[in-house]
């Protein structure tokens, strides 16, 4: 007589369903709330034809050739104090290893006032460097060759504005602009959900950008016009699936506004770039990079119609989740970016920041920041991780989650254009209540200890020791201060101001604003001069707060 | 319900500097709200001159700062130089944000009742608020 075999899958659903649960109370949802099965098989992998790096939908990467061909480029994010000696850190990281340098501004810069201004008081070089004119990029990269490297500008209100200073610095270093690789953030739409970096209303801001895209691409044809970021929208509390969805949204009304002005959409669609967070819950985060790919080829290419590869290939950078680290032995935060690193690898990062241990009390010491590229060093060459494209591939678990990112995303974009899309939906606070509920709702799930940190709400220690962070000298506000005015007071006054009138001219029509603001700041007109400029044509913007 | 009527304690929740990290002083707003404190949320980017004057206009007996941008030592102490130039020290101030050990014990000194940083429990700023007004909730 034949005994039938029984279904091993039912045999296993019957012997999990018997057996023990932990009693700890903890979500086995991912952290964005996705639920998940215990168990993935071949029944919950998609249907779908085979894919390959390097083609479209580029799911498995850009790259046919992954990190054999290339690895990402280690690019720490970095600035701070004078650009006297912020240029010092970066010859320090360039000698370290670091393949690619990423200036941090600080706040008055990025508000695009200058460091005299009576709202700087305090804020000046604390969490980046200050910069207010010509001179000072001219310091912040002395002895460094822009024609060599490529450099990333976070910056986006005032983004014109430096990325005419890096060209003006390398017109003084003989370095023509076409020859100029490198990204500027210039994402103001995010600005609005998240970061809050905002100076003008939606309208001027959406016309500096495509004026940037629109002059980089016949002027400046290797930059990366602009990042288009998540990093700031999943810092501020959202979801992995609001991320990918909000950043994409965001990039598809950057390509409408471009289509607008009359471009086409190959001319500057390979020049977009973005920028994810990488965040603890390992698989997400994977399943988050792999879908964005898969959904940016596929709109790019169908409803805008683009005809060229490079076009429909998704590019990003990644940075380690500054939220998830703790001031509470923070140790344990070389643990939680190395981690998170590797998910951006697996998920094929272009590039890559990996937060020091000490960012979440003050910017990172000379050893935090080496420890933090020697991360990125480890994973590249001891791991075994960049041998092999898209490791992942086929993973039951890992192509159903990015299939639920997929299609949670275009929900959101359902949503979004109910709404009549990206700016409507800001200036009705639809997204900033997204986040919002979504960092309630998360802190609620540390507060019932449904969610752990560890060494916050469990395995905490008393009496930490301090541990050693870098400190801004006061005295450099004061310095820098005098620097500001000097220029002001030794430069061609006549020549300034006329540059600054024909700015403001053109800023009241329609002609590209980046030739003028170009020449503005050849004549050392300020940051804070030019912004003053555009901000009495262009007024600026109020956001109604929602708690 | 309290039989004599108690005035429910007002708390201007506010973020000065110019950081935009809105994140945490949103989630703290809804939660003083939600343990029934009136919260008013000033938004982004005042001065220590805007945050007293709402507090004034307000008539809140509480000031909450959200910082993230390293300015803290600056702005804070502003905050209560501006409000003893208003003759309206009775007004308690505290505190969150990314500041480091060192700058509590300083920024206690010059009149800061409280400050809390990142990882605090919702739960230990209203405890805190509950002793510092015992007779005061809503």
């Amino acid at each position: 007589m034949k005994v039938r075999a029984r279904d091993p899958k039912q045999v296993w659903q019957e012997e999990f369903e018997s057996g023990a649960v932990r009693e700890d109370n903890i979500e086995t949802s991912t952290i964005s709330g996705i639920p998940l099965q215990p168990l993935y098989t071949s029944e919950d992998r998609p249907t779908r034809p085979e894919e390959y790096p390097g083609q479209f939908p580029y799911t498995r990467g850009i790259h046919p050739s992954g990190y054999r061909g290339r690895l990402w480029t280690m690019r720490q994010f970095s600035g701070f104090a004078t650009a006297e000696e912020t240029n010092r850190r970066y010859k320090y990281l360039l000698a370290n290893g670091q393949t690619g340098l990423s200036v941090a501004f600080d706040m008055p810069t990025l508000m695009g006032q200058d460091s005299d201004a009576p709202t700087s008081r305090g804020e000046v070089g604390h969490c980046g460097v200050a910069i207010d004119s010509l001179a000072d990029m001219e310091t912040l990269f002395a002895g460094i060759p822009l024609g060599d490297i490529t450099t990333s500008m976070t910056i986006n209100s005032p983004a014109a504005i430096l990325l005419c200073m890096y060209i003006g610095v390398a017109e003084k270093q003989g370095v023509p602009a076409s020859q100029l690789g490198g990204t500027l953030q210039n994402d103001i739409l995010k600005e609005f959900i998240a970061q809050k970096e905002f100076i003008f209303p939606p309208a001027p801001s959406m016309r500096l950008v495509v004026d940037s895209i629109e002059y980089c691409a016949t002027e400046v044809p290797k930059w990366n016009t602009i990042s288009i970021s998540g990093y700031h929208i999943r810092e501020a509390g959202s979801t992995a699936a609001q991320e990918l969805a909000f950043t994409l949204a965001d990039g598809m009304a950057y390509v409408d506004a471009c289509l607008e002005r009359g471009m086409h959409i190959d001319d500057f669609a390979s020049r977009l770039s973005f920028f994810f967070d990488a965040h603890i819950d390992f698989f997400e985060e994977i399943a988050k990079f792999r879908a964005a790919r898969r959904i940016w080829a596929r709109w790019i290419r169908e409803r805008y119609g683009a005809q060229q590869e490079r076009s429909w290939k998704l590019r990003f950078h990644t940075q380690t989740a500054g939220v998830s680290l703790t001031a509470q032995q923070p140790e344990l935060n070389i643990a939680r970016t190395a981690i998170e690193a590797l998910a951006a690898v697996l998920g094929g990062t272009q590039s890559l920041h990996t937060n020091a241990m000490d960012e979440v009390l003050a910017l990172p010491t000379d050893k935090a920041a080496r420890l933090a590229l020697r991360t990125q060093q480890l994973l590249a060459y001891e791991t075994g991780v960049a041998n092999t494209i898209d490791p992942l591939g086929g993973s039951y678990f890992i192509e159903a989650l990015t299939d639920e990112m997929e299609r949670q995303a275009e929900a959101y974009f359902k949503r979004i254009d109910e709404i009549g899309g990206v700016i409507p939906a800001i200036e009705a606070g639809f997204f900033q209540k997204e986040i919002a509920d979504a960092a309630f709702r998360y802190q609620q799930e540390l507060e019932q200890k449904r969610r752990l940190m560890v060494g916050v709400n469990e395995f905490t220690v008393d009496d930490e020791p301090p541990i050693e962070i870098l400190r801004i000298d006061p005295r450099l506000e004061s310095e820098q201060i005098a620097r500001v005015r000097d220029v002001r007071a030794k430069r061609d006054q006549a020549k300034c101001a006329n540059a600054l009138e024909r700015m403001r001219k053109a800023a009241a029509g329609t002609d590209n604003l980046m030739p003028y603001i170009l020449d503005a700041v050849r004549a050392y007109a300020t940051e804070g001069e030019i912004m003053q400029a555009l901000i009495e044509v262009f007024g600026t913007y109020t956001e109604t707060a929602v708690v | 319900m309290s039989s004599t009527a108690v005035r429910p304690v007002r708390i201007v929740v506010a973020k000065v500097g110019l950081d935009g990290h809105d994140r945490g002083v949103k989630v703290v707003a809804r939660a003083l709200r939600d343990a029934g404190y009136e919260v008013i949320y000033t938004g982004l980017r005042q001065t220590p001159e805007m945050v007293v004057d709402a507090a004034l206009q307000e008539d809140a007996q509480v000031i909450g700062l959200s910082i993230h941008s390293g300015a803290h030592m600056t702005l804070f102490p502003a905050v209560v130089a501006e409000l003893k130039r208003r003759k309206a020290t009775d007004i308690v101030v505290f505190g969150g944000g990314i500041i480091p050990d060192d700058d509590i014990a300083a920024l206690k000194k010059r009149g800061v009742a409280e400050i809390f940083t990142p990882g605090t429990p919702l739960q230990e700023i209203v405890d805190w608020l509950r002793k510092r007004f015992p007779e005061a909730t809503r």
